[in-house]
């Protein structure tokens, strides 16, 4: 429909002073954006205790259609369990057989890890998870790949702690509030996850490339010895990350490493476990400083 | 604001044919904010994990308000409209305040240029505007610019436009709701 006729100014000063005004204001409120814009991709953390209040305020509705979708997931398993139930518990039974076997191997090897690292005085006393919470949002109709939980500082969440799913891991922490965490996904371009090939000690970065699969860069470059279907787990290089978790599956050789799909995927976990930092000492050693200048302090040591 | 039309064909549209019954300026002056408000939060709470899959509802709910309502909203709205949804997008604190400030401005100028449009017109407008801000939202989102990102946001630009005409009969039953006369004097 066509502009109201008080909008348009014909004659009137006072009109024309006011539609004036308007373009005035709009355009002082575009630079105002843009150069909010500037601040938060040049300080990313400075808006967020505004944004982690919205979030913290916001996600008890996110645990409502949590649980929804989680009930939604459990309906649409039952309707497809009954729909080839005869063929699938054949197939259940015969795996169920084999992982009996493969546990009670992992059992006689998991005793003699301990056995040896008791030789070695190595202590690795697995650390309990922080918190157990499920993922109320995510930015999805941004390009970035932010989820958000339910708890924050208050249940003594900090940022840099991985996040897991009982399939492995999902991503980091990133900004905390007092009772909502914002989690940086694997899939993210800026996520990036030191890995090695389950199989061997083939070390490699796994980089996010924002539209759901990995990239898998090795560290070691030149023959590249993946293969389709390796699947890859944390390294711990780094610190923050208990080595051994599974990330991805190669599903695509590249020249330098390969591409690789998630094995833990956020939208079909129901609950996720909040993980301490695995090494903090390891953390705060990699942080470099701009100079790297003895203070005043260490040289009075 | 809007044109008073012939007031008995206004009771008519607007419901209710007792004379003793005016529209609610709460109402009147609310429903829109509150419908772009609640646009801005509802993608929030879709997982996405692998891709941007939701469209961004504020900016289309936005769009139509001020492509069917123009003058309803000042031209400085998209200041704290687009701060509210900042907080909630994933995207860098600004950049809604910038892209939807961007948009009132190009939308007041094309309103000049082509004051009487139809629905076909309207749709097309908003499905360029709809274009233009995922890839500039994309752009300024702070992440690594790569050809998979551009390859992601297609389907998300194609399910946006798409879903326009219904957002558009969305906004004009909102828009009845709005000018109902629910208040009663007297």
């Amino acid at each position: 429909m066509a502009s109201p006729k008080s909008r348009r100014s014909g004659f009137s000063k006072k009109q024309q002073y006011s539609v004036f005004t308007g373009y005035l204001l709009a355009t002082l409120g575009a630079v105002l954006g843009l150069a909010l814009l500037a601040i938060s991709l040049w300080q990313p953390a400075i808006m967020q205790p505004l944004r982690g209040t919205a979030t913290t305020i916001a996600s008890p509705a996110g645990e409502a259609t949590a649980t929804a979708r989680a009930g939604k997931n459990g309906i649409w398993a039952t309707i497809s369990g009954f729909w080839r139930a005869g063929s699938q518990n054949a197939a259940l039974r015969e795996e169920v057989e084999i992982a009996r076997i493969r546990l009670a191997e992992t059992q006689a090897v998991e005793a003699e890890n301990d056995r040896l690292k008791a030789l070695l005085g190595l202590y690795n006393q697995e650390n309990p998870p922080v918190a157990t919470t499920r993922l109320v949002a995510s930015s999805s109709s941004s390009v970035r790949r932010f989820a958000y939980i339910g708890v924050g500082r208050a249940d003594g969440v900090e940022i840099g702690m991985p996040v897991h799913s009982e399939r492995g891991v999902i991503g980091r922490i990133l900004e905390t509030s007092f009772a909502s965490s914002r989690v940086l996904l694997l899939t993210d371009t800026e996520s990036v996850l030191p890995v090695r090939r389950a199989s061997d000690q083939t070390v490699a970065f796994a980089e996010g490339r924002g539209d759901g699969f990995l990239r898998i860069r090795l560290i070691n470059l030149g023959l590249n010895p993946l293969e389709i279907g390796d699947v890859f787990v944390t390294s711990g290089a780094g610190g923050y990350y208990r080595p051994g978790v599974a990330v991805a599956v190669l599903s695509e050789i590249t020249p330098d490493g390969g591409i690789a799909q998630l094995i833990a995927e956020p939208a079909a976990t129901n609950y996720v476990s909040v993980e301490p930092i695995y090494e903090p000492l390891a953390v705060e050693a990699a942080g470099v400083r701009e100079r790297d200048e003895l203070t005043e302090e260490e040289l009075a040591n | 604001m809007i044109d008073r039309l012939d007031p008995p064909l206004q009771r008519r549209a607007y419901g209710g044919d007792e004379i003793n019954r005016v529209q609610d300026p709460w109402r009147t002056n609310s429903v829109h904010y509150v419908t772009i408000v609640l646009g801005s939060l509802l993608p929030l709470f879709v997982i996405a994990d692998t891709m941007p899959i939701a469209p961004p509802l504020g900016f289309i709910l936005f769009l139509g308000w001020r492509l069917m309502r123009p003058g309803l909203m000042p031209l400085w709205v998209g200041v704290p409209l687009g701060a509210f949804d900042d907080l909630f997008s994933g995207q860098p604190f600004g950049s809604a305040i910038f892209l939807w400030s961007l948009t009132m401005i190009a939308l007041e100028l094309i309103e000049t240029r082509f004051p009487w449009r139809g629905f076909w017109q309207d749709w097309f407008t908003a499905g360029f505007g709809i274009l233009l801000y995922i890839v500039a939202a994309m752009i300024v989102s702070g992440a690594t610019l790569s050809a998979e990102l551009l390859i992601v946001i297609l389907p998300q630009i194609a399910l946006s436009i798409l879903l326009y005409p219904l957002i558009a009969r969305v906004i004009a039953f909102a828009d009845r709701f709005r000018l109902s006369r629910a208040r009663r004097i007297g």
